[in-house]
């Protein structure tokens, strides 16, 4: 299984590191030329997600990977992830894939003294949840399943082949996120 | 406390490959938010203003740092004298991202540190090797960057800041374990922290690029040397195009091994900051804080 990670900014090399241990093979997107090869899926981090649409637009990578998203490629997003794939940014804020049909809350904790680390439910099964200037989601529609909330807020979405986390499975020993998403990934592979 | 040290480690670990800027007004912080900037240090005068100026350089005013935290949705960090806690606190106070306790400014305490434990927001702190960087972790920082000669425009210091770590951490892994206690002493730093740098090759936090970065190709020299990203102070705002600059410095840092690509990003870039060689400034800012 190879999963492609973007790579424009944060921490990527966190997700690749997951990866790997999965006995999966993790692919740094840099550039136009790094999604060449075949991909059976996509990570994006956790960064600055106005630091990424940028780097995204310059280095041409928006548009195919958009479309890749919208051919059924699965794709997992964490924290400036879950913005990127957001369909709108309460507040203002440009979408960057727009692909899934939720709206996000950007720093909705605040600032760095608003970064928490919980644990709560996800699917069904209890993991530690780290919130790192995190957003969350609001106005999920009908075709969004919510997989986690916490207080009240949504933190965790699903949409066909989008998966996207508020918080940062990463950052943990947890691999509860990471086997659900290799689960859509082949059950794709499957078809 | 332990889980907020966690957090605040994590949150540069959200800063890696990117870049950090020095702005001076509101205006300045969005032109660096959307040139791609992964947060902003705010301060009344970039480090080459300061150097000009002279005279005793402090903490900048809470209101303008306050307005530039309103213009940005990344995060915003601020300067404190070295040793200086109640600047320290004055940042804390207004929810300050990431404070760095910099020789940038005139040192307040010229023996001691500010205790960054007692803190609950994160601090940077400069380094000249790793010595003065496991001083700092031990201390309280949660992210380190490398001093170089701040203002100048000259990327020798922070080069040889940069070298000088990674040389002194490959000697910490090939040390044998009952030889690290004489490191650690040599080093004057705590056992612990040496500890965790001979088992994993590498610092226990994240590591920056800082001083004297003012083109793509210095920016992606110092991530080939193996920095996890940059600060770029008084080269974005002291060049004769910074929105044109800056945007071309943050994609050298992702494409940093791609040399075809800092070739283009390279050209028709305008003035760069003029800079100062090292051996023509008088005020040596590295020296400051050990």
């Amino acid at each position: 299984m190879r999963i492609g990670v973007l790579a424009v900014q944060g921490a990527f090399a966190e997700h690749s590191a997951k990866v790997c241990q999965l006995g999966a093979e993790a692919v740094e997107i840099r550039k136009r030329h790094d999604i060449q090869t075949e991909l059976d899926g996509l990570i994006l981090p956790g960064g600055e997600s106005t630091a990424m649409r940028k780097l995204l637009t310059e280095l041409d990578l928006l548009e195919p990977l958009k479309e890749m998203i919208q051919n059924g490629l699965p794709v997992f997003g964490t924290c400036a992830g879950m913005i990127l794939l957001a369909k709108e940014i309460s507040g203002g804020g440009t979408p960057c894939f727009g692909t899934l049909d939720i709206s996000v809350h950007r720093n909705a904790y605040g600032r760095q003294l608003g970064s928490f680390r919980c644990v709560d439910i996800f699917a069904g099964k209890e993991i530690e949840m780290p919130f790192i200037r995190a957003p969350y989601a609001t106005n999920v529609r009908d075709n969004v399943t919510v997989l986690a909330s916490h207080d009240n807020r949504i933190v965790a979405v699903r949409q066909d082949n989008q998966l996207a986390t508020a918080f940062h499975p990463e950052l943990t020993e947890d691999f509860t996120v990471y086997e659900y998403f290799f689960q859509t990934i082949a059950k794709r592979l499957r078809k | 406390m332990e889980e907020r040290y966690q957090l605040n480690k994590e949150l540069a670990q959200m800063l890696k490959g990117g870049v950090i800027m020095d702005v001076t007004t509101p205006e300045q912080a969005v032109i660096a938010q959307e040139a791609g900037a992964c947060a902003v240090m705010a301060l009344e005068r970039i480090p080459a203003d300061i150097r000009a100026a002279g005279g005793v350089s402090r903490m900048s005013d809470p209101a303008m740092i306050r307005s530039i935290q309103e213009a940005v949705t990344i995060p915003v960090m601020a300067k404190c004298r070295i040793g200086h806690f109640v600047e320290a606190q004055i940042l804390e106070a207004i929810e300050i991202d990431y404070i760095d306790e910099s020789e940038v400014l005139s040192p307040a305490d010229d023996v001691f540190h500010v205790d960054k434990r007692k803190f609950k927001v994160p601090f940077v702190c400069g380094a000249r090797d790793l010595g003065e960087a496991l001083r700092r972790i031990a201390e309280g920082a949660s992210m380190i960057r490398t001093k170089g000669e701040p203002g100048t425009g000259d990327i020798v210091q922070a080069v040889r800041h940069m070298r000088m770590m990674n040389t002194q951490i490959r000697h910490a892994v090939s040390l044998s374990e009952d030889e690290l206690y004489e490191e650690a002493k040599k080093l004057q730093v705590p056992y612990e922290l040496l500890k965790q740098v001979h088992d994993t090759g590498r610092l226990p936090v994240v590591n920056f690029a800082a001083g004297g970065v003012a083109t793509p190709a210095d920016a992606a020299l110092m991530m080939q040397l193996g920095a996890e990203g940059v600060f770029v102070g008084s080269g974005i705002f002291k060049s004769g195009d910074p929105v044109k600059r800056a945007s071309a410095i943050v994609q050298a840092v992702t494409n940093y091994n791609d040399a075809k690509l800092i070739a283009e990003l390279s050209s028709g870039l305008g003035e760069a900051m003029v800079g100062i060689n090292e051996s023509e400034i008088k005020l040596i800012m590295e020296e400051r804080g050990k």
